[in-house]
C-alpha cells in the first residue's frame, strides 16, 4: 500500500519541459495537499505557467510524472483530468450565454436536466450573478466575466482548481475586492487552488503556501510569513517583498550571534541555523521596514550605519527613506508616516538602526 | 456622417463608376421590359418556357452544390492552414493563391485531359484492373462540379482563414478542460464560432458561382446550360436581348434578395471581415 501521507492529493515528481534547446521548466518536484491554496510566484518567463499547463493536460513534460492520489495521470488527456481552470482572459465561451456557459461542463457530462437546473442556480447564487445568466460574455463587466469563469470551472466539483493569473485585467481595486472573494470562495467549496500570478501582493495575502520559481526552478516553497521572514536566496528576499542586501566577512561568532564588517561598521546577526565561520564572506538581507531611522545621534550605534539621505518617497501610509552610505551603496528604509517626531529632508545624514534578529543571512543563488 | 471634403477626393471615381458600371447595369433593367416591346412579355417566358425553367434549376442546382462542396474542401484547408506554424501557413497560403492565377480556361483543360475518357486517371483506373470501361467524369455535371469546386476554394478559404484565425485558442482549450472531448469541443464551440466565416465563404462562393460560364461550357460538353451561357447565347447567337436581359435582371435581384436576407440575421460588414 502507498504512503498515505504523500499519495492523498497532487504530486509533481521531477517535472520537466523544453522547447528546443529551451529549458522551460527544470525537475520540479512539489507536493500539492488537498484542499490547500498553493500559489506559484515568479517573474514572466519563470516557467510558472508552462507548469500550470503540464499540470493541466494542454502541454506534454519532457520529464517527470504527475500524479493524484498516487495515480500517474501523465497519459489523461486534459478533458479527463476534472480539474477547473479559470484562463488568462477567461476564455468565456462569446456564443453563449452565462447560464450556457455553467451548465457547458455539466451537459457535456450528461447530467439530468433538472440536476443542472438546480446546480447552475447553486453556482450563479455563489457568484452573485443570476440577474445575469441570459447575458452574453460581451455584455459583462471584466470583474463579472471573472466571476462567471470561475463558477465554470466549479461547476463540476473539480477536486482541483488551476487559476491562470485571473485577476490580471483587473483594476487595482477590484482587484482587491476579487482577492477577498476567491478567498472566501475556497473556502467555502474546499478544492485545492492552484493559482499562478507575477503579483507578490496577491500571493502573500491569499495563499496558504508559496512556490516561488525563477527560470524554471522552484527557488523555495512555505507559508507566505515563512517566505516573508525566512527567505533563503537574494531572489527570494528582493521578489517577495523588497530587501537591503548587507554583505561582509565574518569577524566573530559568538554562539548564534555573529558579527561583521559592511562599510567599515560592525554589523552584527542573531543566527537561526548553523552560524558560518571566521572569514567567511555572508550575506543579510535586511527588509526596509525593520531600519529605524533616526537624526545623527551623540552615541555611537551599537547596530548600524550612517547615511545620507538622497530621496524621499510619499506612499500615505508610509515613507520610503534612501540613502546613500559611504563606502557601501544605497540602503532603502520604510517609515510610518502617522506621527512620525522626525522629519527627513534630502542631505541630511541619519542613523540606520536594526535588532540583531532583523536581518537574514541569504544565500547568492548565481541562478535561482 | 457629415459630409467632409474628403469626398472630393473620392468624387471623380464614384462618377466613373457611375458612369462605366450603374448605367450600363440600369440600361440591362430596361432592356429586359423594352425589348423586343414595352411590356412584361419577357418575364412571362419564364413560367410558359420549361426550357428556361430547367436552366434555372439547373443553375441553381449546381451553384448550391459547388457551394456546399467548395465550403466544405476550404474548410478542411482552412482549418489546416489556422493550426500550422506561421512559415508553413505562409508557404500554403501562397500555394492557395497560385492557383488564383491561373487562367480558368487552362484550368477547365486541364481537368480535361486529367479526367477525359483517355484521360490521366481513367488509365490509371483501366491499366490498375479497377474498372473495364472509363467512367465519364467530364462532359457532365460532375465534371462541372469538378471544375467549379477546384476554382472556388481558394474564395472559400480566405473568407474561413481570416475567421479562424481570430479566434482565441484558450477557448478551445476551456473546452476541454471543463471536460468536453475533441470532437464535442468542435462541435459545441469551433463550429459555432466560425459560423460567420462559413456564411461569408458560402455566400462569396454561391454568387461567384451564378455567373460561371467558361467552365460548364467546357467540362459540361454542351449538356449543363448555365444561366450565363444561356445568357451569352441569347445575346450572341439568337439576338433575343430583351429575354437575356429578363435573366440578368433575374439573377442581379436573386443575389440582392439574398444579401438582404442575411443582413436581417448579421451583420454583413462583419461576415466580410469589415470591423466598423
Amino acid at each position: 500500500m502507498p504512503d498515505p501521507a504523500s499519495s492523498d492529493g497532487l504530486t509533481l515528481k521531477g517535472l520537466s519541459k523544453r522547447f528546443g534547446s529551451f529549458e522551460a521548466v527544470t525537475d520540479v518536484c512539489l507536493d500539492v495537499r488537498r484542499g490547500e491554496f498553493l500559489t506559484l510566484l515568479g517573474p514572466s518567463g519563470s516557467g510558472k505557467t508552462s507548469l500550470l499547463m503540464m499540470i493541466a493536460g494542454f502541454l506534454d513534460p519532457s520529464d517527470g510524472d504527475i500524479a493524484l492520489d498516487g495515480q500517474s495521470i501523465i497519459r489523461l488527456p486534459a478533458e479527463k483530468r476534472n480539474f477547473g481552470m479559470v484562463f488568462q482572459g477567461y476564455a468565456l465561451f462569446p456564443h453563449m450565454s452565462v447560464w450556457q456557459n455553467i451548465a457547458y461542463p455539466l451537459e457535456v457530462r450528461k447530467q439530468p436536466r433538472a440536476q443542472i437546473q438546480s446546480r447552475v442556480q447553486e453556482m450563479l447564487d455563489l457568484v452573485q450573478l443570476t440577474e445575469f445568466s441570459d447575458r452574453l460574455p460581451r455584455q459583462l463587466s471584466g470583474g463579472q466575466q471573472q466571476r462567471v469563469a470561475l463558477a465554470r470551472a466549479l461547476s463540476f466539483n473539480p477536486q482541483i482548481l488551476l487559476l491562470d493569473e485571473p485577476l490580471g485585467a483587473l483594476d487595482k481595486k477590484l482587484r482587491t475586492d476579487v482577492q477577498e472573494q476567491l478567498k472566501d470562495l475556497h473556502r467555502r467549496v474546499g478544492a485545492t487552488f492552484i493559482y499562478v500570478t507575477h503579483d507578490q501582493e496577491e500571493a502573500l495575502s491569499m495563499s496558504d503556501r508559496v512556490v516561488i520559481m525563477n527560470h524554471g526552478k522552484v527557488v523555495q516553497v512555505g507559508a507566505p510569513n515563512d517566505l516573508y521572514e525566512r527567505p533563503e536566496t537574494v531572489f527570494a528576499a528582493n521578489f517577495l517583498g523588497k530587501s537591503n542586501f548587507l554583505r561582509g566577512s565574518v569577524t566573530a561568532a559568538n554562539g548564534q550571534t555573529l558579527s561583521c564588517v559592511v562599510a567599515g561598521a560592525d554589523v552584527h546577526h542573531r543566527c537561526n541555523g548553523a552560524a558560518p565561520g571566521v572569514g567567511e564572506l555572508v550575506t543579510l538581507a535586511l527588509r526596509p521596514e525593520k531600519i529605524d531611522v533616526a537624526p545623527l545621534g551623540d552615541a555611537p550605534l551599537s547596530n548600524g550605519l550612517q547615511g545620507t539621505v538622497s530621496s524621499l518617497t510619499y506612499y500615505g501610509s508610509n515613507f520610503t527613506v534612501t540613502t546613500e552610505v559611504a563606502g557601501f551603496g544605497s540602503v532603502t528604509a520604510e517609515v510610518g508616516a502617522w506621527r512620525n517626531p522626525h522629519r527627513f529632508e534630502t542631505g541630511q545624514t541619519v542613523d540606520l538602526s536594526w535588532q540583531e534578529d532583523a536581518t537574514v543571512l541569504v544565500s547568492e543563488g548565481t541562478e535561482s | 456622417m457629415r459630409l467632409n471634403n474628403y469626398w472630393l477626393l473620392v468624387a471623380p471615381l464614384l462618377l466613373l463608376v457611375m458612369a462605366l458600371y450603374a448605367w450600363p447595369v440600369i440600361n440591362i433593367l430596361w432592356l429586359s421590359v423594352t425589348e423586343p416591346q414595352a411590356g412584361l412579355q419577357n418575364y412571362e417566358k419564364l413560367f410558359a418556357s420549361s426550357s428556361l425553367a430547367r436552366i434555372l434549376w439547373t443553375t441553381l442546382r449546381v451553384c448550391l452544390l459547388t457551394t456546399f462542396g467548395a465550403v466544405l474542401a476550404g474548410y478542411l484547408v482552412a482549418y489546416m492552414m489556422a493550426h500550422l506554424a506561421s512559415g508553413e501557413r505562409s508557404w500554403m497560403l501562397t500555394f492557395v493563391l497560385v492557383s488564383f492565377w491561373v487562367s480558368v480556361l487552362v484550368r477547365a483543360f486541364a481537368w480535361l485531359t486529367l479526367l477525359g475518357r483517355n484521360g490521366l486517371l481513367n488509365g490509371a483506373l483501366i491499366s490498375s484492373g479497377l474498372t473495364d470501361e472509363p467512367i465519364t467524369f467530364v462532359r457532365n455535371e460532375l465534371g462541372v462540379l469538378i471544375g467549379m469546386i477546384h476554382y472556388m476554394i481558394p474564395y472559400a478559404v480566405l473568407p474561413l482563414l481570416a475567421n479562424m484565425q481570430g479566434l482565441d485558442g484558450r477557448v478551445m482549450s476551456a473546452s476541454r478542460s471543463l471536460g468536453a472531448g475533441p470532437l464535442v469541443t468542435f462541435r459545441r464551440i469551433y463550429l459555432p464560432l466560425t459560423m460567420p466565416g462559413i456564411f461569408a465563404a458560402s455566400i462569396l462562393v454561391f454568387v461567384i458561382s451564378l455567373g460561371f460560364y467558361v467552365t460548364p461550357a467546357i467540362l459540361g460538353g454542351g449538356r449543363v446550360l448555365m444561366a450565363a451561357e444561356y445568357i451569352s447565347v441569347q445575346v450572341l447567337v439568337t439576338l433575343q436581348w430583351g429575354t437575356a436581359s429578363m435573366l440578368a435582371t433575374l439573377m442581379l435581384g436573386g443575389v440582392l434578395a439574398l444579401m438582404f436576407t442575411l443582413s436581417r440575421f448579421m451583420k454583413l460588414s462583419e461576415v466580410f471581415g469589415a470591423k466598423a
